[in-house]
């Protein structure tokens, strides 16, 4: 047993281990579960669910890169109901802590996913894509405008009430990072989850077209780990008391402690678990070795430490 | 719902054999015991590249043989043509190489409880795992032909020993260097009939696939396929290998090659809405 206090809050969620699934990368749980058991991680955050089931982009879907890879799912799901029906029930037989990730075309969708969920047992937090960079309207990336952000965050918060923590989703793709998610916070997120994918291209040189059915993608893995780093740091620096869900290229215990040194609270691991289905059970117990290797006594002595070594 | 990716594991394989055959490799395997639950149809996802590799996801290849051997205990036979930079580090791999490995996955091919008349249909590498099959219907007692075709002679996939589970091997290029000229699907109307096929089984390009299925749509004949879509994760969490399939009842959905395929019925993709959404 590890002498290191290995848990974190998010918002008023206690979790034993900082290492959670990242949504969309894990569906509901039930594929890893032959390979770890889902109660040995921080979380499973679900990958985001809509109201009504959705079929999602054409293929192709995906593209290795150096490093990376572009994803163009657009949100294939169940639905609400069916989740709620078959999902969660589920998650909860195999003791598995669970963020639910919801993601809504409108304002009012996000509203109506949260009063659906209100009532659901068994739940952590609730996650509130608003950055999911597959879909058709770029305009309805909320997280792309700071207005829409703070009017989804507020219109689950209302619905919701006080007592289950919002993680709000957020895109790296803007401007001003940082003004949005004080934005989202003063809306009423009581957390972040910091990145979502970063858009991009591949374009086939056989057809010499775009490769992918939704001709742009989300990118993601180590390619975009230093993206998801600065994130974290600037908004941490920002908002140091506002917890951070770090994620982005993930692959061992070495990246998820440079994400907490950026002021991460936890870590969720995407892309790593395509190439190694056992990447959230290896990179969790990296990184408590890590902890324990450079004499950290618990993880909250780590988060946020590459700010305060700047100010001495 | 049966467990997803039930017997499924991750294991430190040792590369056991690598022999190049035409424009392929032979790539045998120890995967020891997971050899027993490996059966025709199933697939493997493998590492590439090694630790500093900027190549992040596995690449997939359907397992063509399964053998226990009394020298190292159970082993895969995969058929892997060196065409991409993962596929080639593969087949560059010498003896001895550890290989990072999670198999089976996947689903099989259904096997008749009676034994029927059978015709295979193999294009290009993807005949490799018919082969295997081959061994496990002529065990059924089912009669097994088959059909190979690829656009060039050097791209048949057809080992001597495999033809030994075989009651009639027939083989079609497009440019007519190896047996008729002509795609693989132009026979097997006539074959159907002359020799009284129940159950056609068939892996290779999804154009391919689609053509035996226009062949079979209609008629009391089964169409097992092992469809293709490129693939990140092999284990049902990325959403990216999907293909349109009706349920039976009218209701179409986009369900994953990987776990709810490779093989599937023929008869219930949407075939013309592969590639394109709902």
């Amino acid at each position: 047993m590890s002498a290191v206090d290995f848990s974190t809050i998010i918002g008023n969620a206690w979790f034993p281990t900082p290492v959670f699934t990242a949504s969309g990368c894990a569906s509901s749980g039930r594929e890893l579960a032959q390979f770890l058991p889902l109660h040995d991680i921080g979380a499973v955050v679900t990958k985001s669910v809509m109201s009504k089931a959705r079929a999602g982009r054409p293929t192709p879907r995906m593209a290795e890169t150096p490093s990376g890879m572009l994803n163009s799912i657009g949100l294939q799901g169940p639905g609400i109901d069916a989740f709620i029906a078959k999902d969660i029930p589920y998650l909860v037989s195999q003791k598995a802590r669970i963020i639910v990730s919801i993601a809504g075309e409108t304002v009012e969708e996000y509203s109506t996913l949260a009063r659906k969920l209100r009532s659901v047992s068994g739940i952590s937090a609730i996650e509130v894509n608003i950055s999911c960079p597959n879909v058709e309207n770029r305009g309805l990336v909320f997280a792309c405008d700071p207005e829409a952000s703070r009017r989804v965050i507020d219109g689950v918060r209302r619905t919701i009430g006080g007592e289950l923590p919002i993680i709000a989703k957020l895109s790296p793709d803007v401007t001003d990072l940082t003004s949005i998610a004080q934005g989202v916070v003063d809306a009423g997120a009581d957390a972040l989850a910091l990145i979502n994918t970063v858009l991009g291209m591949v374009i086939n040189l056989d057809t010499m077209r775009p490769h992918l059915g939704g001709k742009t993608g989300g990118l993601s893995g180590p390619a975009i780990r230093p993206i998801a780093v600065r994130a974290i740091y600037q908004v941490h620096a920002a908002m140091p008391k506002i917890p951070i869900l770090g994620m982005g290229g993930v692959s061992n215990g070495r990246d998820a402690l440079e994400m907490i040194a950026a002021g991460a609270s936890g870590v969720s691991i995407g892309t790593a678990s395509f190439g190694n289905p056992l990447a959230l059970i290896s990179i969790q117990n990296e990184l408590k070795d890590l902890l324990q290797a450079k004499g950290f006594l618990s993880l909250r002595d780590a988060i946020g430490f590459a700010h305060r070594v700047e100010q001495e | 719902m049966a467990q997803i990716n039930r017997s499924a594991q991750q294991i430190n394989a040792t590369l056991v054999g690598n022999k190049r055959v035409g424009q392929y490799h032979q790539l045998i395997i120890n995967i020891g015991d997971a050899a027993d639950h490996c059966k025709p149809g199933n697939f493997v996802a493998i590492n590439v590249g090694g630790d500093s590799s900027r190549m992040i996801l596995r690449r997939a290849f359907a397992i063509s043989r399964i053998s226990s051997s009394s020298t190292f205990g159970g082993t895969m036979e995969l058929i892997v043509a060196p065409h991409g930079a993962g596929s080639k580090w593969l087949c560059a791999q010498s003896e001895g190489t550890i290989l990072d490995v999670v198999a089976p996955l996947g689903t099989a091919f259904g096997i008749p409880t009676e034994p029927v008349q059978v015709l295979l249909v193999g294009g290009g590498y993807g005949s490799a795992p018919l082969f295997g099959l081959a061994e496990v219907l002529n065990a059924r007692g089912c009669r097994v032909d088959m059909l190979l075709g690829a656009s060039t002679a050097a791209k048949i996939y057809a080992p001597m020993e495999g033809k030994r589970a075989v009651n009639s091997l027939r083989i079609y290029t497009e440019d007519g260097t190896m047996g008729q000229m002509g795609r693989v699907s132009e026979p097997i109307k006539a074959l159907i009939e002359d020799l009284n096929i129940a159950v056609i089984y068939s892996c290779g390009p999804m154009a391919m696939l689609s053509a035996i299925n226009a062949i079979t749509s209609g008629t009391e004949v089964v169409h097992q396929c092992a469809v293709e879509e490129s693939m990140a994760c092999g284990i049902g969490i990325c959403m990216t290998c999907v293909l349109p399939v009706n349920d039976g009842a009218g209701n179409v959905s986009m369900l994953r090659s990987c776990i709810d395929g490779p093989v599937m019925d023929g008869s219930l993709v949407e075939w013309d809405s592969v590639g394109r959404g709902l």
